[in-house]
């Protein structure tokens, strides 16, 4: 049995209640007296001079409020930051001068209604004078090629080569080399909820309060830079509920405009996204990567060394998006022990929309070029796939365990979860059914992924990839107040996009004080109460929310036992805290309850030890474990402090008819520590297998020859339903970390990480009998299609008449 | 701009009100009846997020104007619990087994389960998929929301002491 009482146990969600019944408040539905809505007017041009701009017609409209171009925003507001030093590349909520994709926003309206606003967008009128563009990143970095940014001179956003180890002397021993190249296509996590924003300049206070449906790191800090304001005149509501994101809901661009129309207008201003906007110009595209990778590898199946290239098509605006590029580093070599690594790591602009943050930071394409590449080995040498991994696996006893670009693993034991994952799946048995129905003449395969979930993250990416950027902190935080009848109250700072903060912080702080989760109250501050922190990206709240909640309740005891030494007259070190009470060990009827403790603290402060603050409260800010250090010279960084495993075993079969992949079998291996709540971590891994299953087989933002996006709709980007999402077997297991209070890891990224891959090596094994190789995500049914038809013509021409 | 007179029944109380004709059935139980739980989605009848019920059968509430609803009755999230307050067995089952995150989908997928148990009280596992078929969640990979309606139809088949 676990040593915790409330920490890993069955118990319902404090948030789920106001869910079930209609009861959430989202940013949709915060609404201010006199509130106006914008409407915009998009780009139909991958690349165009803007001419004149003809806005009377919509500002006749009655109800029309204002009508704005980019101009004017260029020149009430500073660009909105991107995390790396690119001269020429000014980024601004409208387009300034000159439009860079389709969908890019141009104008916006406000007005008395959003279907005003929509009617008043449709009567402006913009000149555009069309210009060379480029969609293809290759074609991108091509001499002559037209340029995205012409002021920056070039399409190369970020490139760099990494060498860390004796890579050269690691190929020259081994006896195998094997090249692949694979292409991780433009998806996101697209979350139900578009993005939205709705803020008000208050004019008594000269402050800007804003409601966002917003998940993102230094928001607050960002709308002042851009907005021009101190950072105390922004007060960003923290208690909106976000209605999803994994990743996506930066909205800094939205909210920047939105801010300083409210402003401008001095009346409540929203904008919420309609589906298209989000679609094709919300700037919420995910990475959009071709990997070559090369494994340098022994008979036996020792991998002694990789390189690799990593290409992405970032779109228009960098944003965050180079930076996904460098998050994989910490776990550049996936859980094996690799010697040494090449990682050349190249971010292009294109003329489309811009990319951001999905779910891993760029981590699940990465993962799905070594797991591919490790499939490939395995078939190279005749190997058994899972024995190729298991020859490599960093073993229990290494850890803590330095890979080549300078991140130390906490913990784990990938040989005993994927032994645990084989054995519950009936390896054999699944084997022989894929089998029974190949010889049926059907084409069925199993798929294989062990891969890691770094967590915890602080930002070591972006001092890695930008010099001028020397940010080390990435602190969380948590206020635990008892108050003076004894209830407890937690504050956090940040914003909840479904992960389940409240129910995170009342069990931590339950667990500490011993007192029923239910019992306690959390509540988000707004950004001007919060203590600093950092926003739940990162797969980092189990972990820094975790850690600061118990800190936090660690030092209410710490103040609860401090003043009952001082009134029962005995040491410390003689008394034990237990649920609320203190007890004396040398004599169990000497005792003081809660009731007791908490009014003396609030009450009786001639009860109180001499110099103690009144009042029954504690604040605790976090900083990442192992966090604080820059890169080194080559690039050797401590990158995200701890590391789950997944481990994904898949059985799927496809129809040769239309190329339709149905996953008959699903089971996942997943060691992230100590669980806080099983139901939570569950769930997320559930969530991101099926997030992964959609980036493999069916999620595309595709963009014709115009330039134009063709999936702008749920109609053509398919989401998975039910349907496509077979039932998953969960396979859990603990190897606590020894960084965190509990031992606890992050789960908010598990399953999507590996998914893909697992899905990939499955198809690809289906398709091996035939001799065909995919090497491109998604691997929509059409595509799989046209492969079988070729494939059909190609024996038909061999076989000949 | 037209108006027009509407009468609707909203989760068993008459609601009537002028609204502009094209204000779409959602907009108008969001914005003039004044209940939020029934979320816009995708508004072109993919996601199933804005899903009410119109006289018992689930509908898209973004796919139809609130002038179409004229005397009708409407249920909605904020309809499925009892006059008291009390959870039905599937609200207190989505729950139980957290079938959900972020819970803005959740609205849309109670009102299908729900949809699906009055017409059927015994529904299979294939019925119980056939049924959320036309929600989209992009949270729970639907595991536990299926897990749900399956503890929902199993409490609700159990014969009562």
């Amino acid at each position: 049995m676990s040593e915790y009482r409330y920490v890993g146990r069955k118990r319902r969600t404090k948030e789920d209640r106001r869910f079930i019944t209609g009861l959430g408040r989202y940013v949709a539905d915060v609404t201010l007296p006199g509130m106006s809505h914008v409407a915009l007017v998009l780009s139909p041009h991958p690349a165009a001079r803007i001419g004149a701009i003809d806005t009377a017609a919509a500002l006749a409209l009655p109800g029309v409020q204002a009508v704005v171009t980019g101009a004017e925003i260029a020149r009430h507001t500073n660009p909105i930051l991107h995390g790396l030093a690119l001269p020429g590349v000014r980024w601004y909520p409208l387009a300034v001068g000159q439009v860079r994709y389709v969908g890019e926003w141009v104008v916006a309206v406000v007005a008395a209604s959003r279907h005003i606003a929509e009617d008043a967008a449709e009567l402006v009128r913009v000149d555009y004078e069309p210009m060379a563009w480029v969609g293809d990143p290759e074609a991108a970095l091509a001499p002559g090629a037209p340029l995205v940014h012409p002021d920056h001179g070039s399409n190369l956003f970020y490139r760099r080569t990494f060498v860390w180890g004796d890579v050269a002397g690691d190929f020259a021993k081994a006896h195998h080399r094997l090249a692949s190249k694979v292409y991780w296509g433009r998806s996101a996590t697209v979350p139900i909820e578009t993005f939205g924003v709705v803020a008000n300049w208050n004019r008594g206070n000269d402050l800007l309060d804003v409601w966002a449906s917003i998940q993102m790191p230094k928001y607050p800090d960002q709308m002042a830079h851009c907005l021009r304001l101190p950072l105390n005149a922004i007060r960003v509501h923290y208690d909106v509920d976000v209605g999803g994101s994994y990743g996506v809901k930066r909205g800094i661009k939205h909210s920047v405009l939105v801010g300083y129309l409210a402003r401008k207008l001095l009346m409540p201003v929203r904008l919420i996204e309609d589906r298209l906007e989000n679609m094709v110009g919300g700037d919420m595209h995910g990475p959009d990567r071709r990997f070559d990778v090369t494994l340098a590898f022994d008979a036996d199946g020792l991998i002694r060394s990789m390189k690799m290239r990593a290409l992405d098509d970032i779109g228009c605006y960098p944003g965050r998006s180079p930076l996904q590029l460098a998050k994989p580093v910490g776990a550049i070599v996936g859980p094996y022990r690799i010697q040494s690594v090449e990682y050349e790591a190249v971010a292009v602009a294109t003329n489309k929309t811009s990319q951001v943050a999905v779910r891993g930071f760029g981590q699940a394409p990465t993962n799905y070029a070594i797991e591919t590449a490790i499939d490939r080995v395995a078939a190279h040498l005749g190997m058994d796939r899972l024995a190729v991994r298991r020859r490599n696996f960093i073993q229990s006893h290494e850890f803590p365990y330095r890979i080549p670009s300078g991140t130390d693993y906490d913990s784990g034991d990938y040989d005993a979860v994927l032994t645990k994952t084989v054995a519950r799946a009936k390896l054999e048995a699944l084997i022989a059914r894929r089998d029974a129905l190949r010889a049926e003449g059907r084409l069925a395969g199993i798929g294989f992924a062990t891969c890691l979930e770094p967590s915890g993250g602080n930002g070591a990416f972006e001092p890695l990839f930008n010099p001028a950027n020397d940010t080390t902190t990435w602190m969380e935080s948590c206020q635990v107040k008892v108050d003076a009848l004894g209830g407890v109250t937690a504050t956090i700072a940040t914003s909840t996009a479904g992960q389940g903060h409240q129910t995170l912080v009342a069990t931590v702080t339950g667990e500490e004080l011993g007192f029923d989760p239910d019992c306690i109250r959390v509540v988000h501050a707004d950004s001007l109460q919060a203590l600093p922190g950092n926003s739940p990206v990162a797969s980092r709240m189990a972990i820094m929310l975790g850690g600061a909640a118990a800190g936090a309740a660690r030092q209410i005891k710490e103040r609860v036992l401090a003043i009952a030494a001082h009134n029962l007259q005995r040491p410390v070190d003689r008394l034990v805290y237990r649920e609320g009470a203190v007890f004396d060990l040398d004599n169990e009827l000497r005792t003081l309850n809660w009731a007791e403790l908490v009014r003396i603290a609030h009450r009786k402060y001639h009860q109180m030890p001499p110099g103690m603050e009144p009042g029954l409260q504690a604040s605790y800010v976090w900083e990442v474990p192992k966090g604080g250090t820059m890169p080194t010279a080559d690039g050797r960084v401590q990158m995200y402090p701890c590391y789950s495993f997944e481990c994904h075993i898949a059985l799927v079969e496809i129809d040769r008819g239309t190329g339709q992949v149905a996953i008959r079998d699903w089971f996942m291996g997943h060691d992230c520590g100590t669980v806080i709540n099983p139901d939570i971590v569950h769930g997320m891994s559930y969530g991101g297998i099926a997030h992964g299953i959609g980036a493999a087989l069916y999620e595309e933002f595709a963009y014709d020859e115009n330039g134009q996006l063709v999936a702008g709709s749920f109609v053509d980007y398919l989401l998975p339903s039910v349907h496509e999402i077979p039932e998953i077997a969960l396979v859990d297991h603990c190897t606590p970390s020894p960084l965190t209070p509990m031992g606890q890891k992050g789960s908010g990224e598990s399953g999507y990480l590996g998914a893909p891959a697992a899905v990939a090596s499955a198809v690809n094994d289906a398709l091996s009998p035939l001799g065909i190789t995919i090497d491109r995500l998604p691997m929509h049914p059409s595509r799989i299609e046209q492969a079988l038809a070729d494939k059909r013509a190609d024996m038909g021409e061999r076989e000949g008449p | 701009m037209n108006r027009q007179a509407v009468r609707l029944t909203v989760n068993g109380k008459p609601w009537h009100g002028e609204v502009p004709t094209r204000l779409t059935l959602v907009d108008c139980l969001r914005e003039e009846v004044g209940l939020t739980g029934t979320h816009v989605g995708c508004e072109h009848g993919v996601c199933g997020a804005c899903s009410v019920l119109l006289d018992g059968e689930p509908v898209r509430s973004c796919l139809m104007f609130a002038v179409q609803a004229d005397g009708r009755a409407i249920t909605t999230v904020e309809g499925l619990a009892a006059p008291d307050g009390a959870l039905s067995p599937l609200q207190d089952a989505f729950w139980e087994c957290h079938a959900l995150q972020c819970g803005y989908c959740t609205p849309g997928m109670l009102i299908a389960a729900h949809a699906l148990i009055a017409r059927n009280p015994a529904p299979s596992d294939g019925d119980i998929r056939e049924a959320l078929a036309g929600n989209l969640c992009r949270c729970t990979g639907y595991q536990q929301i299926v897990d749900a309606v399956r503890l929902a139809r199993r409490r609700m088949g159990e014969v009562p002491p």
